[in-house]
């Protein structure tokens, strides 16, 4: 079985558009959530979301390759083209490897909105233009980056609701795992506008702080209304190990281990079970004791009964070890179907950089909550180990153990 | 007769979609290959000329289209007709 590296990791994020911004705004603890006005008048409850500005790459790609990019595209393509760099791959590289790429992402609503909504007003399919029907495919992240980097390994598109870009990342582990391919491309994207979230806006499940923003996500805390939705895009390069020496590749992490679990229970609401046994099948699968993790990004959204099971799914599995336990949604939002692989890069930047990020607003702990170490306040503290958490509608679970290769700083 | 402010929109307008400098539009020159134009780029054509002229045409009225000219004299005259029957 092959060895499974990290090699270079991108993001756009409302907490930062590259890795040095982003590195800054954990260490500082600075929310990256804001209020959009339009919300309110279009019927939503919460007007709360992550704020981040739209990639301009007018200069950067023709127009043929940005006609086709749904919203959700264009954040991928930034935070890819920042990995790759980071990874050392060149176009040489692209064009001599079979690189894959798997990418989670779950809607592309936007592009059908708004493409439907120019049929129904000029009563003429053809005139929603060419790129409508990229933007709007589920898979529209991965057809358009595996065009514009001619990527020729696998390609496919991870759909697992809100686990979907921490599945995409296990995926890709297992396949270079079993020597299908050398070099694979993950991460995950979400894109953010009100027709993305407007349902799950009408389940309740959304913060109504709509006065506080930076208030408003508040995982494990006893005085949480919701989760405040938010997006962009992360990309992790995984890269076989000898794959990654034979090419002098920057080497910043391990991937030793991927739990994955489904609830088989309720369509949104939680269980402890099933994240139980994903984060108990990660654990063997990574041939560690549980004390030699340092550090959980938990899923922790900030709803009152995910982050209630999910604490108690870690306070059972972990029992009198307290590692320290985190969620960086409190500064970013919930990113979704971007969530599993953003999660990755926040956390192994901070391996990388020997810090855990606050739980912002982290005040009072419930009763399921004050079983675990949780610092609302920026932790300096070194760890090699880190488990990462990713839970989706559906019942689906996602849980990744990483390892510290201490050659590289990030 | 095409009218030279006509040309020049349309010389405008095709060399913002397409992002290739005005210089190249020439009245004889290719427009397939001028403007690097595949398939698809016809359906975005179809949409420029809608949201431009305000006429809707379909791709197959793009057969013995050759030369910038050729397009010229395509849209002067589906222009006219318009004019004739407004409605």
């Amino acid at each position: 079985m092959a060895r499974v590296v990290i090699t270079g990791m991108g993001i756009y994020s409302c907490i930062g558009q590259n890795i040095k911004d982003v590195t800054k705004s954990l260490k500082e603890g600075q929310s990256g959530i804001g209020i959009d006005p339009e919300r309110e008048a279009f019927g939503f409850r919460s007007s709360l979301t992550g704020i981040l500005p739209k990639p301009d790459l007018t200069k950067v790609l023709d127009r043929r390759k940005r006609n086709s990019m749904s919203q959700e595209a264009a954040y991928a393509y930034v935070a890819t083209a920042e990995a790759l760099k980071n990874a050392g791959i060149d176009d040489h590289f692209l064009d001599n490897r079979e690189v894959g790429i798997l990418y989670g992402n779950d809607s592309s609503a936007l592009a059908v909105v708004e493409g439907v909504d120019l049929i129904r007003e000029k009563k003429n399919t053809t005139l929603v233009g060419s790129g409508s029907v990229f933007q709007s495919m589920n898979s529209t992240v991965t057809m358009n980056l595996s065009v514009i980097f001619r990527l020729k390994g696998i390609n496919l598109t991870i759909s697992g609701a809100c686990a979907s870009g921490s599945h995409s990342i296990g995926m890709g582990y297992m396949m270079i795992k079993n020597g299908l391919q050398d070099c694979i491309i993950c991460g995950g994207a979400q894109e953010v506008n009100m027709y993305a979230v407007s349902s799950f806006d009408g389940l309740n499940a959304f913060s109504v702080r709509n006065d506080s923003p930076h208030e408003a996500s508040r995982p494990f805390d006893a005085d949480r209304d919701g989760l405040v939705p938010s997006g962009g895009a992360a990309t992790v390069i995984l890269e076989s190990y000898e794959s990654a020496v034979r090419r002098g590749a920057p080497i910043l992490a391990e991937v030793l281990s991927y739990g994955f679990s489904s609830n088989g229970d309720h369509i949104s609401v939680p269980n402890i079970d099933g994240p139980k046994r994903s984060l108990l099948m990660a654990l063997e699968q990574a041939g560690l004791k549980k004390e030699e993790i340092g550090y959980i990004n938990a899923h922790a959204t900030s709803t009152p009964i995910g982050d209630y099971n999910e604490a108690l799914a870690i306070d059972e599995v972990f029992g009198s070890h307290k590692p320290y336990v985190g969620s960086t949604k409190s500064l970013t939002g919930h990113e979704m179907w971007m969530a599993g692989a953003s999660e990755i890069v926040y956390s192994v930047l901070m391996m990388k950089n020997s810090f855990i990020a606050p739980t912002l607003n982290f005040n009072k702990p419930d009763e399921a909550s004050s079983k675990l170490k949780i610092s609302s306040k920026m932790v300096s503290c070194e760890f090699d180990h880190l488990l990462s958490n990713s839970f989706g509608f559906g019942g689906t679970n996602s849980t990744i153990i990483i390892k510290n290769i201490d050659t590289n700083s990030y | 007769m095409v009218d030279i402010t006509l040309i020049e929109k349309i010389n405008i307008i095709l060399s913002d979609e397409f992002e290739v400098d005005i210089e190249v539009i020439q009245p004889d020159a290719p427009l397939m290959d001028t403007l690097d134009l595949d398939s698809l780029d016809l359906v975005d054509m179809v949409v420029l000329i809608e949201h431009n002229f305000g006429f809707t045409v379909v791709a197959k009225d793009f057969v013995g289209i050759k030369t910038f000219n050729d397009f010229y004299n395509f849209i002067n005259s589906r222009l006219d007709e318009k004019r004739e029957s407004p409605d």
